[in-house]
């Protein structure tokens, strides 16, 4: 269950968690029962940044801290509007199988993604 | 002269059967040949459409197409331009642009999946209650497909709770089939021609009739492995969530059709799925004899 995508997931679990800027050791202690290493660690840290899901800032000392950009309600937010087709041309992109929102509930998804 | 003449009569019989096609019931009750038949009207409008231009540029070789293309190439090279150029420049430069079109088209789908894919993996779990599936907490009525070499089926919370087992099962078997038979890949170069031709209304309903029949297929897959009560009750729970007031959009529109082609439209017979085919195959010979000689 170590597999990159499997701890791209805890790693954002525990970032979205703390609520604050994490720094990679805490990341480390609390996936402790996973055994990774720091530079394990480190690196899914660094490929969830690259793809845009955390920001990278520096701490005290010369440790790296990580924040999650958006929250998880905000990601599933924008899946819902990516899934309906209310977000541009996206029709071709995923295949829904009923349009099913109406529009209060689209301008409520629409604000929880702008929310930041 | 032959060649432009032929090609002429397959672009207007294509755009003059493009019309009635989007309005016709009839390939509800074969869906698959429908799309088929939707496949050969817009390749035989392409090629005759970018034929019929080259063509007419070309008429003074009194060559095939593919023949005097060359040699025009290399008259064009030498410097030797006739007034006519103007059409095999128009032709060559549509052709494309109705390539760029579906390049750019295709590389965007693939921006908006990936990305898509990425958000998913962090955010959506497992369920028992959906095998092969993954579920989104939330609480509206989702399911939706996101295709690719291994697609991903995704279901909201709000659908599970909404639906019984024998629906969801339903409503997984058709996001499964949308995902195995790559109807994404159907769907493409008819919305690629919307953005090639924003402004032309039929281009528009011809994408939204093919979108009808993708979803029929799919409907029509699942119903045959869970039955076509189940998806046509998980349709409904699905409408169900829409405002009651106000006009029905193509959206609406679409659903009421699939639930009158599953409460029990006949399928097609064989004799006239396949006369509706060969139609097309003549209909596709036409261009292809001119062009690819």
């Amino acid at each position: 269950m170590n597999g990159l995508g499997e701890l791209e997931r805890a790693a954002m679990d525990v970032l979205w968690d703390r609520g604050e800027p994490v720094a990679v050791r805490d990341v480390v202690r609390a996936l402790a029962d996973r055994d990774l290493a720091y530079t394990t660690v480190m690196t899914v840290l660094n490929r969830l940044a690259k793809k845009g899901f955390v920001r990278r800032e520096a701490g005290e000392g010369r440790a790296w801290y990580y924040a999650p950009v958006a929250s998880r309600e905000q990601y599933v937010a924008r899946l819902m509007l990516d899934a309906l087709s209310l977000t541009g041309d996206r029709e071709t992109a995923l295949a829904h199988f009923a349009q099913s929102m109406t529009a209060p509930e689209a301008e409520a998804l629409s604000q929880a993604l702008d929310e930041r | 002269m032959n060649a432009a003449l032929h090609l002429a009569a397959t672009l207007v019989l294509c755009v003059a059967a493009a019309g009635p096609l989007a309005r016709a019931r009839w390939v509800w009750r074969a869906p698959r040949t429908g799309i088929l038949l939707w496949q050969m009207l817009g390749l035989s409008w392409a090629l005759s459409a970018v034929g019929l231009l080259l063509a007419l540029g070309l008429a003074s070789y009194d060559a095939p197409v593919p023949v005097a293309l060359a040699r025009w190439a290399d008259d064009a090279v030498r410097g030797e331009v006739t007034p006519a150029a103007v059409l095999v420049v128009l032709g060559l430069l549509s052709a494309l642009d109705l390539a760029i079109g579906l390049l750019w088209t295709w590389c965007s789908v693939l921006r908006v999946r990936r990305r898509h894919r990425d958000v998913l993996a962090l955010v959506a779990r497992r369920d028992d209650a959906a095998p092969g599936a993954f579920v989104l907490d939330h609480p509206q009525v989702v399911a939706y497909c996101v295709p690719g070499a291994r697609s991903a089926v995704v279901l909201s919370s709000g659908a599970l709770t909404a639906l019984t087992r024998d629906q969801v099962d339903a409503v997984l078997g058709h996001e499964h089939a949308h995902g195995r038979e790559r109807h994404d890949l159907v769907l493409l170069p008819f919305s690629a021609l919307c953005a090639v031709l924003p402004k032309v209304r039929l281009a528009r309903s011809v994408a939204r009739a093919v979108a009808l029949l993708v979803e029929m297929r799919a409907d029509e897959s699942a119903s045959l492995r869970h039955g076509a009560q189940p998806l046509a009750a998980a349709l409904r729970r699905f409408g169900s969530t829409r405002p009651p007031e106000g006009a029905l959009g193509a959206a609406d529109v679409a659903v009421e059709a699939r639930l009158d082609r599953l409460a029990g439209l006949p399928p097609l017979p064989a004799a006239l799925r396949w006369s509706a085919l060969v139609s097309g195959l003549v209909l596709v010979s036409t261009p292809v004899s001119f062009l690819i000689w």
